[in-house]
């Protein structure tokens, strides 16, 4: 039995048909701030649960890319999305869907920790939860531990549940962090620079996390370190000049690139 | 900036695995003139100086440790320190059979040879070509090169049972020149080996190059 | 080397007298308010007893009586004030926090710095046409009225502040999870923003505690209790200024010690604000 159930909360706007596994499909996917066209037809598949990890340099647009994903681009002022994401079938910017629907089942980590800061370590995994969605049957209490075990944090904080989220270390924040998205049960979790502010053993831990978690759920990772994409990923895209330069296997991306490019950005010729 | 190092470093151990290649071909070819001549002298200095090339070998596979745990090479770089780390093993056991031919011109002592040399040294001679070439192949990244050279393999191989065949009628028709014939044979599976080695050399060069990892020996 | 030079000991020189000028700044800007508290206190402890907060004003010319009305009315002004001044001051800074380039709210914020700046006199005028005419007297209301409008600029620009420091990352957190903005700002931004707002309303309450001109025909005064908020209300303020222009040096004493409550309410209100302050959750 998967650590994680499946969520079963019914689409109140217009549903999203299909299994949910967590499989992504982009198709020609554009993004705009204002006037600046910042990803330029963007076409690529997600798997279902397995780790894909997208790198390029910095401005390259795949932190633009991911925020597309789960509706989180157009929330900036001016900003557009066009094309199509498909989410096990359904697009997400199809007429009549709800965005907040959307985010529900596509969860994100960000670079800082950002726990909420007048919550306790209990509350804060359960603010999704509280605050949006559907339990699904079993009490908070239960959907507590069972984000906070997933999240390889519960046997450090289960005697300090009530302290504030913000008591604890980097790393532990962000693995509340993680927690906090797994209780509302998304089929994929986006990882934007999740160790960037983070010191090597706790980004050991969270890379050890994403791959655990992969068996349950889908994960995208940007990342601007590659060794950390060599090691954590099974998939590898690489962005430039907001285009999809390559994606491969992660094995092939970093022993033998098919785009020239790719290989310049890898070996360090620039970027 | 981190990658001229990088470059730099990997140029240094480009230019030392062809001194190192030189190094080798030119014991075996020492080897098989000390035989021709019955020189012990000078096939005692090739076995002590096996010392140096094994630890110019163990040198290189050093730097090239120090280059993976410094830099994290991907890609060709990362496709290039590993052929360099195999060619580095080719080249010692190149100098080893060097080394063994020496040994066996030690053990002829001042015998004399049961038919004038003809198909050894031509075996030695195929096998400084082969060398040349791979190593051609190995600074230029030429792939055709060194697929070429595979097939010189074939040709060592054919001589090689040449001598086999002819030693042995030798030790059919006289038994008194078995030891002998012994030694010579010796030489023969070395300079062999010595090619297979060579060829081994040139697949990796193709995987440096492509990426892709193909027997050439057949 | 690094040995000391000339150049050193003319550091030093500077370093000791910035910081003997500074003190002496400082100490400029405390002597005029701790005089003041100490004339207050000297002239007005006196008259501070229990019947100063439990009794009516007596007659004119009659020793004794007290405040009890006057600090109870404040109460009530203040009361009024708030629930008038803070929700539309906390919804207003929401709403400019989160529109923050929209023209609407340019006018706004334009509108309540120029709010901020108006005689509290011109206010009280407000109030009298507003209310005090149409219902032919004076009235508590219309004190808090008058008070509640002077109030929301203060409270409305230091919730937008405040607001607008909440980092966008916790913002984000919350959006991502799928909660809807709404909540996001009523359950996540604002109990963040807490501290700071309630600080904001509490120093915005103190500054009106005090003020005298726009209860002058507003609120009126009263000589008894009133509780009432149609009917004039007495006001610590207004009373103190009534005594101290009386000719009775009795009530002259009361004046003083009305005064001397007066302050001591608004210090009061003011280190609660900093125990909010204190509270509010470090942002960046």
């Amino acid at each position: 039995m998967s650590a994680l159930e499946t969520n079963t909360m019914p689409d109140r706007a217009a549903a999203l048909p299909g299994p949910r596994v967590g499989g992504i499909d982009t198709r020609d996917v554009h993004a705009w701030f204002d006037r600046h066209h910042v990803l330029h037809g963007i076409t690529l598949t997600i798997a279902p649960r397995q780790v894909t990890s997208i790198i390029g340099p910095s401005g390259c647009g795949k932190s633009t890319f991911l925020r597309c994903l789960n509706r989180m681009h157009e929330l900036v002022p001016g900003a557009r999305v066009g094309g199509q994401i498909l989410l096990d079938g359904g697009d997400i910017y199809g007429p009549g869907v709800d965005p907040v629907l959307v985010r529900r089942r596509v969860g994100m980590v960000f670079q800082k920790p950002n726990p909420f800061p007048t919550m306790s370590i209990y509350d804060n995994v359960a603010a999704g939860l509280r605050l949006g969605g559907d339990r699904g049957g079993a009490t908070l209490d239960e959907i507590v531990e069972r984000s906070l075990r997933a999240a390889a944090l519960w046997d450090e904080v289960k005697d300090r549940l009530e302290k504030p989220g913000t008591s604890l270390s980097g790393g532990q924040q962000q693995r509340l962090c993680i927690a906090r998205a797994l209780a509302v049960s998304p089929e994929v979790l986006l990882m934007d620079e999740p160790c960037s502010a983070l010191d090597p053993a706790a980004t050991l831990r969270i890379e050890e996390l994403a791959r655990q978690l992969a068996g349950d759920i889908t994960i995208v990772i940007v990342t601007h370190n590659m060794q950390q994409a060599a090691r954590v990923s099974d998939v590898t895209g690489f962005f430039l000049n907001g285009e999809l330069v390559e994606l491969g296997v992660t094995d092939q991306i970093f022993t033998r690139p098919k785009d020239k490019r790719t290989e310049d950005y890898i070996t360090g010729r620039f970027g | 900036m981190t990658r001229d190092t990088f470059v730099k470093e990997m140029e240094a151990l480009q230019a030392d695995v062809v001194r190192m290649a030189s190094m080798a071909g030119d014991a075996i070819h020492a080897a098989v003139e000390a035989l021709r001549d019955r020189d012990v002298a000078r096939a005692e200095r090739i076995i002590a100086d096996d010392d140096r090339i094994d630890t110019l070998h163990l040198d290189l596979e050093a730097r090239c440790m120090r280059l993976l745990a410094r830099q994290q090479p991907m890609a060709s770089d990362l496709r290039a320190i590993a052929a360099v780390f195999t060619i580095t093993l080719d080249l010692e056991r190149l100098a080893d059979h060097a080394e063994g031919i020496s040994k066996a011109v030690k053990r002829l002592g001042d015998q004399p040879l049961l038919k004038p040399l003809i198909d050894i040294p031509r075996m030695e001679a195929l096998v400084q070509q082969m060398l040349r070439d791979v190593m051609h192949a190995f600074l230029r990244r030429d792939v055709a090169l060194a697929e070429a050279t595979a097939l010189k393999d074939d040709e060592v191989d054919a001589l090689r049972s040449q001598v086999f065949r002819e030693l042995l009628t030798y030790m059919m028709s006289d038994p008194g020149t078995v030891s002998r014939a012994l030694e010579l044979l010796l030489v023969a599976q070395h300079l062999e080996r010595a090619a297979d080695h060579i060829t081994n050399i040139g697949e990796r060069v193709i995987y440096a190059v492509t990426g892709e990892l193909r027997e050439l020996n057949v | 080397m690094i040995a000391a030079g000339p150049a050193y000991r003319r550091r030093k020189i500077i370093n000791a007298i910035m910081s003997a000028a500074t003190a002496l700044c400082t100490i400029a800007v405390l002597v005029p308010l701790f005089v003041i508290l100490l004339f207050l206190i000297r002239q007005g402890a006196g008259s501070i007893n229990r019947e100063f907060f439990t009794h009516l004003p007596g007659a004119a010319g009659e020793p004794g009586g007290g405040m009890a009305n006057a600090i109870a009315g404040s109460l009530v002004l203040i009361g009024l004030a708030g629930v008038i001044g803070v929700p539309v001051g906390v919804l207003g800074g929401v709403f400019l926090s989160e529109y923050p380039g929209s023209k609407f709210g340019h006018v706004v914020r334009l509108m309540a710095d120029v709010m901020n700046g108006m005689p509290s006199i011109v206010m009280g005028l407000f109030a009298y046409t507003v209310l005090v005419l149409p219902m032919r007297h004076f009235s508590a209301l219309a004190g808090g009225v008058a008070l509640g409008v002077m109030l929301i600029p203060t409270v409305m620009r230091t919730t937008e502040e405040i607001v607008r420091l909440v980092p966008q990352s916790i913002r984000e957190a919350s959006l991502a999870l799928g909660i809807p903005q709404w909540k996001t700002m009523v359950r996540i931004v604002l109990p963040t923003a807490a501290g700071g707002i309630v600080t904001g309303i509490m120093v915005g309450l103190a500054r009106i505690a005090g003020e005298t001109a726009p209860l002058l025909f507003t609120a009126f005064g009263n000589r008894f209790w009133n509780w009432n908020l149609l009917q004039p209300i007495a006001a610590l303020p207004l009373q103190v200024f009534s005594y101290a222009i009386a000719p009775y040096d009795d009530w002259h004493r009361q004046a003083w010690a009305g005064a001397l409550v007066l302050v001591a309410m608004i210090l009061v209100i003011n280190v609660t604000a900093r125990s909010f302050a204190a509270r509010q959750v470090n942002l960046p």
